[in-house]
């Protein structure tokens, strides 16, 4: 961009919400960066949405607060948003907008990249290959997660997200390698509570010096959401891309992102799309969920695990909806098995992940695992029919073979989706159980699974197979 | 200077210009001091409404505005094949070497290579009087693919030179006609229009199928060279896997793939996999016959509305090479998605959802360059060609009932319905039965290729699926236990046509393509079964015992256990099904 900036106007035009209009301006550019200037020391920034040959529309993103037309001034700065990047920023704790939180001051050295991005060229990247073992059977056994992959999850109020992405963090490993691990955390809109449950979290487990956090509360100004995950995936390119390192980045919650969004977009007098959200909330996502990935010529990686709740729990509301069409995958928890006391409560059948299938399999895993997973799809899909049966005739009116998935179906949700907070199985502990649960079904009934497999791994005789034979 | 048309105003990828009284719409301009490529849209007094293809931050009023004197346009010509452009037909592998891992903008790049050079051999000689589209020399594109060079619509008249076989560049003048309006050059390269299909002289009726290798499909709800199909879907039901499947083995000759604001990702595996993956028919790997245009969910929305006209008009191209191309775009919702947010930022009235009242005119225009053709050159030789078009519709909530999807299904003959709970139970292809349809006829072709009848057996596969469907639903009320045996079994068929003969693994090293032969043989098995079980039960055998013969679980595993090329072993097997109901 060229630097015509550091003009100062005195007046503004109008100010409503996060938009402010400034006129007679001269030489100011689409998306420049804006510093909005309410008093002696209070100072904030927004950018340039629209711009004509006389006018300027200014999006705030620090808050839009104390602004008045008379005693504001607007200084346009000649670039757009940057931030300036290094390895020195991992161990630090940040706000919203790239600023100490931990009172430490930022570092000098970096690189200053524009917090927009650009998008990564098709051609460049790698596909996704490396499996994590999360330790979690439920996503490793059946939603296995990849190195560079965007897996959000999809929650709901009062559900244990934070607890399944912080036991993630802690227990995600890549079979066979150690590494050059880094973790950004960016809290968009969150509760103080959330915040310190993950600083403790990773301080607990000495993930915190490979660790930068971005967080922007509750009570923060919602403008700044909307620039919160660029932030932090701004950091997280540098060090995957540039620094070669493995980065996961959690996001959470996307949904009060949205609703920043939707604030903005109204405030603006946007023509809306569904429920009120802007007709282009999808490219917006894109933009976040598409820095992710590997490239060609870099070592490192970008695994994003998005957090979002479901308003309502409602999976078809847009914001888990167009997330779902722009990830690969989803993993989304239950109300009903969070109330039956099951954790992790995720429910497999709606989840999924598109890249294990070139990830698992073979001894990269174990060569049965895609035909086991499908197994378990096919057949507690069954259970959920089967159950919905017994709800109408009873059980006792079920075939032997609806009566067998019924407790198939049970000792699958306390065993194999079931599992404690810290407990950590292997893949191939997690495919065993597997298989152990099946073998309570006839053998007749597995058609995903081939007659090899049956006669290696199927076993009559188990702990799950025996009459109430739970552990 | 004082006339120069420049900016007035940048709305993210709208722009305004003024002092474009001379421009027209549909113009290609250069916007700004970077020159990024735009369109005009709109033109009021001397103001037009511009949509650039390319990032607009950092850039400001009063910046100038070149008008190119030519509507936005693709280069046709050899190259095409093998290559992956973004939207507006950039090389992606160029732009990478001059701006690495990211994409920056302003590059401008030709979309087909100009130094390089082809091998050239005339088909016809000097003297000889040509029609437009007459083939004039053939150059080998890929190892599969012969491009032909044919002479441009409005031309015809004799040939007053030829060059000899050789070396040329795609720049290169390579006849001249002599025409009513004077002598003519013409290149090896051409440029067409986006938006305005190439004209179809002879349309011949779509009745020809295409073979898919999907069970589903080619079985259940084909699709006719020539045709067109949608494919909707909510998230995760399956969309991109079908369309891959299809752009992997169905047989037409050219693929054109259109990845339109979706995953990066998607783009790489098939950049990875379609070198690696041989063409069952030549052998030759598949990317020999692929065109790819990738814009990104995360690249420019107006790159995105154009990428669409970009894919079809290069498959018009082939066509009247005399190739049957099928084109996928993936996916028609992000599409119309631009064409949304681009009149927001107009502030048109919107219609329905925001959309624009002119969605439904776009979307029927799009599936309407679909058609199968045929082109007779001045000395009578008929050459046949087709494009088929094959869209995915990404219905928010996969709610069938909104815009893009109930607009989309008046312009297509074949509809593939994604059932969400089939793809929760990893029933794949998720393709519902109750709710898919085809009204394409393409028994003629079936009965011409095969020894069993498709029709009769699709008729009474169609007609078992219903019948569950009726008795899916008294059993949801009463269990299946108190139906008449007669009907337990007819539902224990329909299960073994869903799970046996309809699921079909796409990462299946048997099964992902099943030739139409076996796709037969396998039907055929399954309804010889069902009649030889309905006697056997009519004798007071119980349903029950009937499904404990151990051929059920085989017919259940036979897709996977008896490969494409042993048909001798369907014959046999078919023998065992008869004989066990003989004991
Ligand atoms: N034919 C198939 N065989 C096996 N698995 C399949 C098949 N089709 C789909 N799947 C499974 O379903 C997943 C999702 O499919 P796909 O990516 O095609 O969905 P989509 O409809 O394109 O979703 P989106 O709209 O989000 O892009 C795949 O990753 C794969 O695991
Ligand atoms: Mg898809």
């Amino acid at each position: 961009m060229v630097t015509g900036g550091g003009k100062i106007y005195k007046e503004l035009q109008s100010a409503s919400g996060p938009i402010v209009v400034v006129d007679r301006v001269t030489d100011v550019a689409y998306g420049e960066l804006v510093e909005i200037i309410c008093g002696e020391n209070i100072r904030r920034r927004g950018s340039v949405l629209d711009i004509s040959e006389k006018r300027a529309v200014i999006q705030v993103f620090e808050g839009a607060q104390g602004i008045s037309l008379r005693e504001t001034a607007v200084k346009f700065l000649g670039r757009t948003l940057e931030f300036n990047v290094s390895k020195e920023l991992l161990g630090r704790i940040l706000n919203g907008v790239g600023l100490p939180l931990d009172g430490a001051p930022l570092p000098f050295k970096g690189e200053t990249r524009s917090i927009y991005g650009s998008a990564i060229n098709p051609v460049v990247r790698d596909y996704p290959m490396d499996v994590i073992e999360t330790g979690i059977s439920v996503i490793d056994g059946m939603n296995t997660l990849v190195r560079g992959q965007k897996l959000p999850v999809f929650s709901g109020n009062g559900l244990p997200h934070n607890e399944i992405a912080a036991q993630i963090a802690r227990q995600a490993r890549i079979r066979g390698s150690a590494g050059n691990f880094a973790v950004v955390f960016a809290a968009m809109g969150v509760k103080n509570d959330d915040a310190a449950f993950f600083r403790e979290e990773l301080e607990r487990t000495g993930a915190l010096e490979n660790a930068t956090m971005f967080i922007n509360l509750a009570s923060d100004p919602p403008e700044e959401r909307l620039v919160t995950p660029r932030y932090a995936l701004t950091l997280a390119e540098y060090l995957a891309f540039t620094q070669n390192m493995h980065v996961l980045v959690i996001m959470t919650d996307m949904t009060n992102y949205c609703e920043a969004l939707r604030e903005m977009t109204s405030a603006r007098g946007e023509v809306p799309s569904r429920k009120g959200y802007p007709g282009y909330l999808y490219s917006d996502l894109a933009e976040i969920y598409e820095r992710c990935g590997r490239i060609r010529g870099s070592s490192g990686s970008i695994t994003q695990i998005p957090i979002l709740t479901m308003p309502n729990d409602d999976i078809t509301h847009p914001i888990p909806d167009l997330t779902g069409y722009i990830t690969e995958g989803q993993i989304v928890l239950d109300r009903e098995l969070h109330q039956k006391g099951i954790y992790p409560p995720i429910n497999p059948l709606p989840s999924l992940s598109r890249i294990m299938k070139d990830a698992i399999g073979g001894d990269r895993t174990r060569p049965d695992h895609a035909h086991v997973a499908n197994q378990l799809y096919s057949s507690y899909a069954a259970v959920g029919n089967i159950r919905a049966l017994a709800a109408i005739v009873g059980a006792e009116e079920l075939t032997d073979v609806d009566q067998k998935h019924l407790k198939f179906g049970d000792a699958f949700e306390e065993n194999f989706i079931g599992q404690g907070k810290d407990e950590r199985r292997t893949i191939p502990e997690s495919l065993d159980r597997a298989w152990q649960l099946l073998s309570i079904l006839p053998a007749e009934s597995l058609h995903r699974v081939s007659k090899e497999e049956i006669n290696r791994y199927y076993s009559h005789d188990n702990q799950f197979t025996q009459d109430g034979g739970s552990d | 200077m004082k006339h120069e048309p420049k900016l007035i105003r940048i709305n993210g990828p709208v722009v305004f210009a003024d002092r474009m009284g001379n421009a027209s719409l549909g113009n290609q301009v250069e916007v700004g001091r970077e020159h990024l490529t735009g369109e005009i849209i709109t033109l009021e007094n001397d103001i037009a409404t511009i949509q650039v293809y390319e990032d607009t931050i950092g850039i400001k009023p009063g910046e100038p505005v070149r008008v190119l004197d030519e509507p936005v346009s693709v280069l046709l010509g050899p190259g095409i094949l093998k290559s992956i452009y973004d939207g507006i037909q950039r090389p992606l592998d160029k732009l990478k070497d001059k701006s690495g891992t990211f994409i920056k903008r302003g590059l401008n790049v030709p979309a087909i290579d100009l130094d390089r050079e082809w091998d050239f051999r005339p088909v016809v000689k000097t003297g000889q009087t040509v029609t437009p589209l007459a083939i004039l020399g053939e150059i080998p594109e890929t190892e599969l693919v012969v491009h032909k060079v044919m002479v441009p619509h409005k031309y015809s008249g004799h040939l007053s030179w030829i060059a000899a076989p050789g070396k040329h560049k795609v720049t290169d003048v390579i006849a001249r006609v002599v025409t009513e309006a004077g002598e003519k050059e013409i290149t090896i390269m051409r440029k067409w229009p986006i938006r305005r299909p190439r004209p179809i002289i002879k349309r011949l009726l779509p009745n020809v199928p295409v073979i898919t290798g999907q069970r589903v499909i080619d079985f259940l709800f084909p699709v006719a060279r020539g045709g067109a199909a949608a494919i909707p879907g909510g998230f995760g039901t399956g969309k991109t896997v079908t369309q891959h499947q299809l752009a992997k083995w169905c047989d037409v000759d050219i693929i054109v793939y259109i990845g339109c604001g979706e995953r990066g990702n998607e783009m790489t595996q098939v950049l990875e996999e379609f070198p690696a993956l041989k063409d069952p028919h030549s052998q030759k790997p598949i990317m020999e016959r692929t065109t790819l245009i990738a814009n990104t969910s995360n690249m420019p929305v107006t790159a995105r509305e154009a990428s669409i006209y970009t894919g079809v008009t290069i498959a018009e191209y082939y066509r009247d090479m005399g190739y049957h191309v099928a084109i996928m775009a993936d996916s028609t919702s992000r599409w119309a998605e631009a064409l949304r947010e681009i009149s927001g930022r107009l502030e048109q009235m919107p219609a329905e959802e925001g959309y624009p009242a002119y969605l439904a005119s776009r979307i029927g225009e799009f599936y309407e360059r679909a058609g199968r053709s045929e082109i007779t050159d001045h000395d009578g030789t008929k050459r046949e060609g087709s494009v088929t078009i094959i869209g995915a519709v990404s219905p928010p909530g996969g709610d069938f009932s909104e815009p893009v999807v109930t607009h989309t299904r008046r312009f297509v003959r074949t509809f593939w319905g994604l059932d969400r709970d089939l793809a929760s139970a990893r029933h794949f292809p998720s393709i519902h039965w109750n709710s898919s349809y085809s009204e394409y006829d393409v028994s003629r072709w079936w009965e011409k290729n095969s020894s069993l009848s498709w029709s009769d057996l699709h008729r009474k596969a169609m007609e078992i699926l219903k019948e569950d469907d009726r008795l899916q639903n008294i059993v949801k009320l009463i269990g299946p236990d108190a139906l008449p045996d007669r009907q337990r079994i007819t539902l224990e068929v329909a299960r073994m046509i869903k799970e046996g003969f309809l699921q079909q693994s796409a990462f299946s090293e048997v099964d992902s393509y099943c030739s139409p032969e076996k796709q037969l043989a396998m039907i055929d098995i399954i309804l010889c079964f069902y009649e030889k079980a309905g006697k056997l039960s009519a004798t007071g055998v119980p349903a029950s015992e009937i499904m404990q013969l151990p051929v059920v679980d085989k017919i259940f595993r036979m897709k996977e256990e008896i490969g494409n090329d042993e048909q001798a072993k369907f014959t046999e097997f078919k023998k065992i099904v008869e004989e066990s109901f003989m004991e």
